[in-house]
């Protein structure tokens, strides 16, 4: 570590202004930072500083996504093993998916952080950790053996297009990483979704679709116990799959305080209540569907604790928070049993309402000036 | 005297060929007065049509252009957004009627939106804001010039949403076949209707990184 902070210094002063590679000062920036505390101090402004930066924050939710990554790369394994009726052992199943994700991983981090890293010395701004959770998120919510310059377009998709023209981290609309997901599904709709989705490789008891994918065209009888597909042992993408395993990312978001326990009841309190709503009309076999099925099918899940909750997209206000994760709750379930062309309602319905979130806080707000200002009048009567 | 130095100004001088200059790039009618996007999002899955709406833009807007501006001095001006309208109508249904005769298939491509050309802001915004005030000459070349200004966006849009949408231009394959044996795909999404949108955005923000003066500083 000394020896890594001496190479640091020496380096140093070609990037500060006037040295040599003044222009590339943003890069080395990041790659101090990576390693080191930065020395800056605030030099104006509000001097009150929280512990928790945007760093921090950043690898909060990384810790908190882990489970879920690593026991998606074990299950990648475990499906791929079990379609060729084969138990190789837990830790060659691992390995397996981990060979298998670890392409996606690198594509998705080379191309995003190259993007981030080229505005950046473009607009003279500091790299920052905006790209972090991204970068990981995007492997994890896409098959498996999606071809990888189809991933490099999306991940560029997204970084330029969500977050650059609008101005960089903190200031886009719409949740990058569903973003990505979003153009994978609208531009090569055969990779991503259907019944030609990667499962397994071989795959003859396993060939056809993820449970929603059988759902959706009436194959009730293929949809995997309740136990399976809560404890994950489902094919899906790697960090959909199982539920346990989001819930205790979750439980790492809510106690460390990073994530939104707001945003993430009104989602699951939604799904229930749009479920139970099916249940009781009972038009078709997908209605009939138990609500709780719901929770623990697809996406939704991963997308109520770590899509819906970003502190960026979502709504700011706390009563807002409710409205809109209500709101994702429901037209998720809605659009998955309603629509025959979108099997997953959850992708959609997260970017639907963070178009309409600064609505939902400018609703909140308005509505508590009108209820203050009446209070204020009464009181002066 | 002033009179008879313009009657000896040349058909092609600076100041009339500056009409027509103008619009294709630094006073664009999409990319800076963002006028007319809607028919630009919707003719320009693939090259074809917008080549023809663009004509057919040429046509109706320099037509109705020199029509009105003889006529601007016997327009009442409290009726003349109605006369405006009648005259560009006249030259839509002509201009639809010559498709229907000459161009069937493409003219049930572009269905509605030759119709709608009557709709174009752009159509309204020369009339009212050029031909009403300026001789013939100069108004049939604005007319040209913001039509080659609307229609340079309208192929440039459709030249990338044909080409990576379809992998053809104006019907030809363009990717070679082998391409798809190594899994190259065609990305639908150019040929939906948001990626117009963001084709035309691109192109806006392109035409403002090299003319600084065209951002609005706000």
């Amino acid at each position: 570590m000394k020896a890594l902070r001496r190479f640091l210094d020496k380096q140093k002063p070609h990037f500060e202004d006037g040295g040599k590679f003044a222009r590339f000062h943003s890069m080395f920036d990041s790659m101090e930072t990576l390693f080191f505390v930065p020395d800056k101090v605030t030099t104006s402004g509000a001097h009150i500083r929280d512990a928790i930066d945007m760093k921090r924050t950043m690898i909060t939710v990384f810790i908190a996504l882990m489970p879920a990554l690593l026991f998606g790369m074990w299950n990648i394994g475990y499906q791929h093993f079990t379609s060729y009726g084969q138990a190789p052992g837990n830790w060659n199943m691992f390995l397996y998916g981990l060979l298998k994700m670890l392409p996606l991983i690198i594509v998705s981090y080379v191309v995003g952080l190259g993007l981030e890293i080229m505005f950046a010395q473009i607009r003279h701004h500091d790299v920052n950790e905006g790209f972090f959770v991204t970068g990981i998120l995007i492997p994890m919510i896409v098959p498996p053996d999606i071809p990888l310059w189809q991933l490099a377009l999306a991940v560029a998709f997204a970084v330029v297009f969500g977050k650059e023209v609008f101005g960089g981290t903190g200031m886009n609309v719409l949740n990058p990483a569903l973003l990505a997901r979003a153009f994978l599904f609208f531009a090569y709709p055969v990779a991503i979704s259907g019944d030609r989705v990667w499962i397994a490789d071989k795959a003859d008891a396993f060939s056809g679709a993820t449970p929603l994918g059988d759902a959706l065209v009436g194959n009730f009888d293929h949809i995997p116990s309740f136990y399976n597909m809560f404890m994950g042992f489902i094919p899906g993408s790697n960090g959909e799959t199982s539920t346990l395993m989001i819930l205790i990312g979750a439980a790492v978001l809510i106690i460390t305080g990073i994530g939104n326990w707001r945003i993430m009841l009104s989602v699951v309190v939604g799904g229930i209540v749009m479920g139970l709503l099916f249940n009781w009309w009972g038009a078709n076999e997908y209605m009939k569907l138990p609500a709780y099925y719901h929770l623990v099918m697809g996406g939704f899940a991963f997308g109520a604790v770590f899509m819906a909750t970003d502190p960026v997209t979502a709504a700011q206000t706390k009563k807002g928070m409710y409205y809109y994760g209500f709101l994702i709750g429901m037209i998720a379930v809605l659009i998955r049993v309603f629509n025959p062309a979108y099997p997953e309602g959850m992708m959609l319905a997260i970017l639907l309402m963070n178009v309409f979130a600064p609505l939902i806080d400018h609703i909140v707000v308005d509505a508590n000036i009108k209820h203050r200002l009446k209070r204020m009048k009464l009181a002066i009567k | 005297m002033s009179e008879e130095r313009q009657e000896r100004e040349p058909l092609f001088s600076a100041k009339n060929l500056k009409l027509v200059k103008g619009p294709i790039n630094l006073n664009n009618p999409i990319t800076v007065q963002v006028l007319g996007i809607c028919s630009a999002l919707a003719v320009t899955a693939k090259m074809k049509p917008a080549i023809v709406m663009t004509i057919s833009v040429m046509v109706v807007l320099a037509a109705s252009n020199v029509v009105i501006s003889i006529m601007r001095n016997g327009i009442p001006p409290r009726i003349r957004i109605i006369v405006q309208l009648v005259v560009i109508a006249t030259m839509v249904i002509l201009v639809d009627q010559v498709l229907k005769a000459f161009l069937y298939d493409i003219s049930k491509q572009l269905s509605v939106f030759v119709g709608l050309i009557i709709t174009n802001c752009i159509l309204m915004g020369r009339l009212e804001a050029f031909a009403m005030s300026n001789k013939p000459w100069p108004a049939f070349m604005d007319g040209i010039g913001n039509a080659l200004g609307y229609g340079l966006i309208l192929i440039a849009v459709s030249f990338l949403r044909e080409l990576f949408g379809s992998g053809t231009l104006l019907g030809l394959q363009i990717v070679p076949p082998g391409f798809y044996h190594f899994g190259y795909v065609n990305n639908g999404l150019m040929i939906l209707p948001p990626m117009a949108l963001i084709t035309v955005g691109v192109i806006i923000w392109v035409q403002r990184y090299y003319h600084r003066d065209l951002i609005e500083n706000n």
